[in-house]
């Protein structure tokens, strides 16, 4: 289980970026984090990846806390971040370096058939689009087997019929290893289609605001009665997140946000 | 574009075009480079055997490939070229290899940069020629001020390119490594060393171009053999065949040098963008 306890992270220019965040995800489950930009998404996920170090709080993966980079939490980034010098393969492969040789193509070779590009493995990062790119970058994650796995708005870039279809492998692989999967998205059906739970940020400072439950059965159909409740269920909190806040909060927001 | 097909419509311009790419191969394409220098080489014998102009400065081609073909076939063009290139080399390796540790060291520890780098910079300003007089005192006329100089004059471009190659690497990729859990070691290996891989070979190249400059510069002060020694004797004893023939020696020589450089470090960065590939 991913627990965060009272997270807060203020930059050194004296953004509040983060403020009280507190939030148990229960082990395999799908969590969609939305919201507007500036409210703290990446922020929360580059914690909670043990990139930057939070100013207050704590986080923790069953009970081990996260300081760093930690084996257990992967990170896909908004963009894919492939290295250019390493084929398809190779870079799937990037973070398993310490396995033999055998285990690592083997499971190299698995994870490149899951997301559809058994064939492309020996070609470079710049010769495939944008959409097989961030395939390969959620391969070289999910390879190393994580606890948990968090994607930045990883489909973002990506257009409408792209984005499905990467839906469609980012939930064969999650069915196959199960990890904790924390999703970053600005888009509600992105949330309805993969969630089990999605939560609203609001911004200055970063907070988490209302939870709605997402319990349709999996595969879903967007067109279905009660995922189109859910998603209408998801802007109507999402609308409320971009008002301001109780007026007994109000002060609080004249904190300096670069936002 | 003067083809009439080009201007109909874009994708007729994109077939002519690759078409005319395909009837122009590469060796057309080299035909056509060495068209200019053919054609004003050949006026300029035509015009000196025909008597109207003289020749005595600027020999004509066949003066000078004589020349050059005397120079080969006694021996004495091979032992000029071995001796040029043995400077050039080791000026090339002192200059390349301190070029690279003192760019990799200042970029990656701010101390050091903070120390050293302002200092590196002045010196940088000063003419490398104007060490020359110091360089003869310090160390005599033989081969160690030329050897000096020459990797003075590598040292900088390689450390510029290096340091610069390094303080550049995307912090995105870097943060790829970060979150794999990589040790310093390996993230240098693994992402730092591929990412500034490209530029330093540029900044090495750099380095070699201006190596053969200023091996000319370190044999015209004074030599007994080399490529620049012929220059030299050829303006002394008025023999501008000798001349050209070092010249077109430099040109061959420097070029096959670069040539070498490229082919040995092309494997490096297979992986990359270049335009030369798309053209
Ligand atoms: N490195 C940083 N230094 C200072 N402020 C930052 C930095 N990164 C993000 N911020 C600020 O923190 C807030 C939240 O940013 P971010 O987490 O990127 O939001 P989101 O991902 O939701 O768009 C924004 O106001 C942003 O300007
Ligand atoms: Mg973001």
């Amino acid at each position: 289980m991913l627990t965060i306890q009272s997270l807060a992270k203020t930059y050194t220019d004296g953004t509040r970026a983060l403020e009280g965040i507190d939030l148990a995800v229960q082990s395999a489950e799908i969590v969609a984090l939305i919201g507007g930009s500036g409210c703290g998404k990446t922020t929360l996920l580059r914690l909670i990846a043990g990139l930057d170090r939070p100013s207050a709080g704590r986080i923790s993966l069953d009970g081990e806390p996260i300081t760093r980079p930690h084996p257990g939490v992967g990170l896909v980034f908004q963009e894919p971040r492939l290295l250019p010098w390493l084929d398809v393969a190779d870079n799937v492969g990037f973070g398993i370096h310490n396995l033999p040789k055998s285990e690592r193509a083997e499971r190299v070779a698995h994870a490149l058939e899951r997301v559809g590009l058994a064939e492309h493995a020996h070609r470079w990062p710049r010769e495939l689009s944008g959409g097989q790119q961030q395939r390969v970058s959620i391969a070289r994650a999910f390879v190393a087997n994580p606890r948990v796995l968090l994607l930045d708005e990883p489909f973002s870039a990506l257009d409408a019929f792209t984005r499905k279809d990467l839906h469609r492998h980012l939930l064969a692989l999650w069915e196959e290893v199960r990890p904790t999967v924390l999703i970053v998205t600005h888009d509600v059906a992105e949330a309805v289609a993969l969630a089990d739970r999605a939560i609203v940020m609001r911004p200055r400072p970063g907070r988490l605001d209302d939870t709605v439950a997402l319990s349709m059965r999996r595969p879903r159909d967007p067109a279905a009665p009660a995922s189109e409740a859910a998603a209408r269920t998801v802007l109507a909190a999402l609308d409320r997140s971009l008002r301001p806040h109780e007026p007994s909060r109000a002060p609080q927001l004249a904190g300096g946000s670069s936002f | 574009m003067n083809n009439p097909v080009a201007l109909s419509t874009p994708e007729d311009g994109t077939v002519a075009a690759s078409r005319r790419a395909a009837v122009l191969g590469i060796g057309a394409r080299a035909a056509l480079g060495v068209l200019l220098p053919l054609v004003l080489a050949l006026g300029w014998e035509i015009a000196v055997g025909a008597g109207w102009a003289s020749g005595r400065l600027l020999p004509p081609p066949s003066r000078i490939g004589a020349a050059l073909w005397a120079l080969a076939a006694s021996g004495e063009l091979w032992m000029h070229v071995e001796a040029t290139l043995i400077r050039v080399g080791l000026g090339f390796a002192f200059g390349a290899g301190a070029g690279i540790l003192a760019g990799a060291l200042t970029a990656t520890l701010p101390l050091l940069r903070w120390l050293v780098d302002p200092s590196l910079q002045a010196l940088r300003a000063v003419p490398s020629l104007a060490w020359v007089p110091l360089f003869i005192l310090w160390f005599g006329i033989l081969e160690t001020p030329k050897v000096a100089l020459i990797a003075v004059g590598v040292f900088f471009p390689v450390y510029i390119g290096v340091a610069g190659a390094i303080a550049s690497v995307d912090r995105k990729l870097v943060e790829v490594g970060r979150i794999f859990r990589l040790s310093k070691p390996a993230l240098a290996r693994r992402i730092l060393l591929p990412a500034v891989l490209p530029a330093t070979l540029t900044a090495l190249r750099t380095g070699l171009g201006l190596g053969f400059l200023f091996v000319v510069a370190a044999e015209l002060m004074g030599a007994s053999e080399g490529l620049g020694y012929l220059l030299l004797d050829g303006q002394q004893f008025s023999k501008p065949d000798q001349i050209l023939a070092a010249i077109i020696s430099f040109a061959v020589v420097g070029k096959a040098a670069d040539a070498l450089l490229v082919a040995l470090t092309a494997p490096l960065v297979r992986w990359q963008d270049t335009a030369r590939e798309t053209l």
